[in-house]
């Protein structure tokens, strides 16, 4: 990209440009906009070099530098960052401490998954193929405003809930049935991450449901297969790019989660996210946090390419 | 396809879905006139005193103007490069445009911890201290894809021949930017400007890597939650934020119509432009 971006900026001294500037009245900047005008070239490196640079050089040059963190240490009396190679900080990641750790982050991520997508697909079902237009328009909205309302708020909204004499505990005393004290627990991360992210599932699963013809299930009764069996050999195969594309959401972000962890889980609930929390900062270890961040991208990487191998970017 | 009695099933379940994600937000609306500051269930009695206290509190407002600016400039460079990269990759064939559209929608997907571990490392290796600066380049990396994603909705949305008029009318390019495209994108740009707000003001996770002794309105939630104190005080500015994200979603819909009103996913875009609400 670099080398284009040397071309981009002298647009002024190319031929063409003024050869054909004489059918557009103006001097210097109609030139140009001519210019512009016949180069899609120049067009698209003007376009596109600020926005990757940007990418380039903060986002993709700061994980790079990450990277490169996990393999420095820490000086134990100095607390500096120590400029050396060494494997120290995965070889910890492989003992079974924070092995148990990341298989209990990656285990309540599949599990917020799976459960998004049991309360999702329903919904989505009706969302696209049962309610009117006036009825997915107001349910759309419905789905988009928790996907944006603020992330802290609804972790806070279930504290509260969840809480020793919150309307969780209250509301099963009046129902008569009996004290519920899910506060702090990974239960209570689960229902809380669950929900947080059910929008972010919703969406793309409605939109694989909605792509469905109608002529495809008409086809399958006609054919002699029953609901469930539509629903099972037709349905459910054609929406399931859309729950993969979900599930990247679900997933990925649970993984990396430190806010829900350290607010709703209990005395017992190291996650990935909150472990890498607890590294920074100047009594922290940066390298060791660096190295443990290394664990969710991998299990993104092989997450996004299965993705890909059922199908869930063609259908985007 | 439906029986009956899956039609019966499938609204009850569908009450049920939206009972689950409306209750605790109108729960927490209640909490923030809570008279007393015991936290528990049901409210002793209703007051309007915290949003006083809260709105006098100096840290409560240093927060929220911190929260404000990093915003506002996360907003103008998400504007700036977002709908660049918005026209560039829907304008023009090249190799590894489908990489740049993943590239865009990385910082989204990937858990925000490591755009935020990432950042702290460069810049910690760089030697550039904390402050609203690193705070609006994190919020910035992430906010790009929101604009992109509204900007492409809607220029895949314009036939390309309006273009072609206005040049055979004799506008030069510039020209045509300014009276054809500009006022046709006009309200994806405004759209994906306060969604990007919307998700610089509630961020949290990133941010807590990128800041430094200053706190955002979202961090100060986040230590007065963790230390349990102040919660009263919690319980009004979280409706705040609260409002402030929803809002900004409310006039983009009404905007737009839902295209690209989705974090990330391109999923939705793709529905919405199949023909689906409001498009």
């Amino acid at each position: 990209m670099t080398s284009t971006v040397a071309q981009g900026g002298r647009p002024g001294g190319e031929p063409a440009s003024s050869r054909h500037a004489g059918g557009v009245p103006g001097g210097g900047s109609a030139r140009l906009a001519a210019a512009l005008w016949r180069r899609a070239w120049l067009r698209a490196t003007l376009t596109l070099t600020p926005p990757l640079a940007w990418f380039l050089v903060i986002y993709l040059a700061s994980l790079v530098v990450m990277l490169v963190t996990a393999f420095w240490s820490v000086n134990p009396f100095t607390n500096t960052l120590v400029h050396t190679w060494t494997l120290s900080n995965f070889r910890q990641l492989f003992t079974s401490t924070y092995l148990i750790i990341i298989g209990r982050t990656v285990g309540m991520a599949a599990l917020v998954t799976v459960t998004d997508a049991v309360l999702a697909f329903p919904f989505a079902y009706y969302m696209a193929r049962l309610a009117s237009n006036r009825g997915r328009q107001l349910l759309f909205t419905a789905v988009l405003l928790p996907l944006w309302a603020s992330y802290i708020a609804r972790v806070y909204a279930w504290i509260v809930i969840l809480q020793k004499g919150g309307t969780l505990s209250w509301s099963f005393q009046k129902l008569g049935l009996g004290a519920v004290n899910i506060g702090y627990t990974n239960t209570a991360m689960w229902l809380v991450f669950s929900y947080i992210w059910l929008p972010f599932m919703i969406v793309p699963v409605y939109a694989a449901l909605e792509r469905i013809p109608d002529s495809l299930l008409e086809a399958s009764g006609d054919l002699g297969a029953h609901n469930w069996r539509t629903l099972r050999s037709v349905l459910l195969p054609l929406a399931l790019p859309g729950v993969v594309a979900g599930s990247i959401f679900t997933f990925s972000l649970t993984l990396g989660d430190f806010i829900t962890p350290l607010l709703v889980g209990g005395a017992n609930s190291n996650f990935i996210g909150n472990v890498i929390y607890s590294n920074l900062g100047t009594a922290g270890n940066l390298p060791f946090a660096a190295a443990l961040a290394v664990v969710p991208i991998v299990i993104m990487v092989f997450y996004l390419l299965g993705a890909r191998l059922l199908g869930a970017f063609e259908s985007l | 396809m439906e029986g009956r009695l899956a039609r019966i099933g499938l609204r009850i379940w569908v009450g049920g879905v939206l009972l689950f994600l409306f209750v605790p937000i109108a729960i927490i609306c209640f909490y923030a006139f809570n008279s007393s500051n015991i936290q528990s269930w049901p409210i002793q009695g209703l007051s309007v005193k915290w949003f006083s206290v809260a709105w006098h509190d100096p840290q409560v407002r240093a927060a929220f103007v911190l929260s404000l600016k990093a915003g506002v400039f996360a907003t103008a460079i998400a504007l700036l490069l977002g709908s660049a990269a918005a026209f560039g990759v829907h304008r023009f064939r090249f190799f590894g445009r489908e990489a740049v559209s993943l590239l865009l929608v990385l910082p989204l997907a990937l858990p925000g911890i490591i755009t935020g571990i990432a950042l702290n490392s460069a810049f910690s290796f760089a030697g550039i201290g904390l402050s609203l600066l690193t705070i609006v380049i994190g919020h910035a990396t992430f906010c790009i894809v929101v604009v992109y994603n509204n900007v492409i909705a809607r220029l895949r949305r314009v036939s390309g021949s309006v273009y072609e008029a206005s040049a055979d009318l004799g506008a030069h390019g510039f020209f045509t930017f300014r009276t054809v495209t500009l006022p046709m994108l006009s309200t994806a740009l405004i759209s994906g400007a306060l969604l990007a707000f919307a998700l610089s003001f509630d961020e949290v996770i990133v941010t807590t890597f990128t800041a430094g002794a200053q706190n955002t309105l979202p961090l100060w939630i986040f230590g007065a939650i963790r230390l349990g104190q102040q919660l009263p005080e919690v319980n009004v500015v979280v409706v705040a934020v609260l409002l402030l994200t929803v809002i900004p979603v409310i006039i983009a819909v009404r905007l737009t119509g839902g295209g690209g009103i989705t974090r990330g996913s391109a999923a939705a875009r793709s529905a919405m432009d199949s023909g689906s609400p409001g498009a």
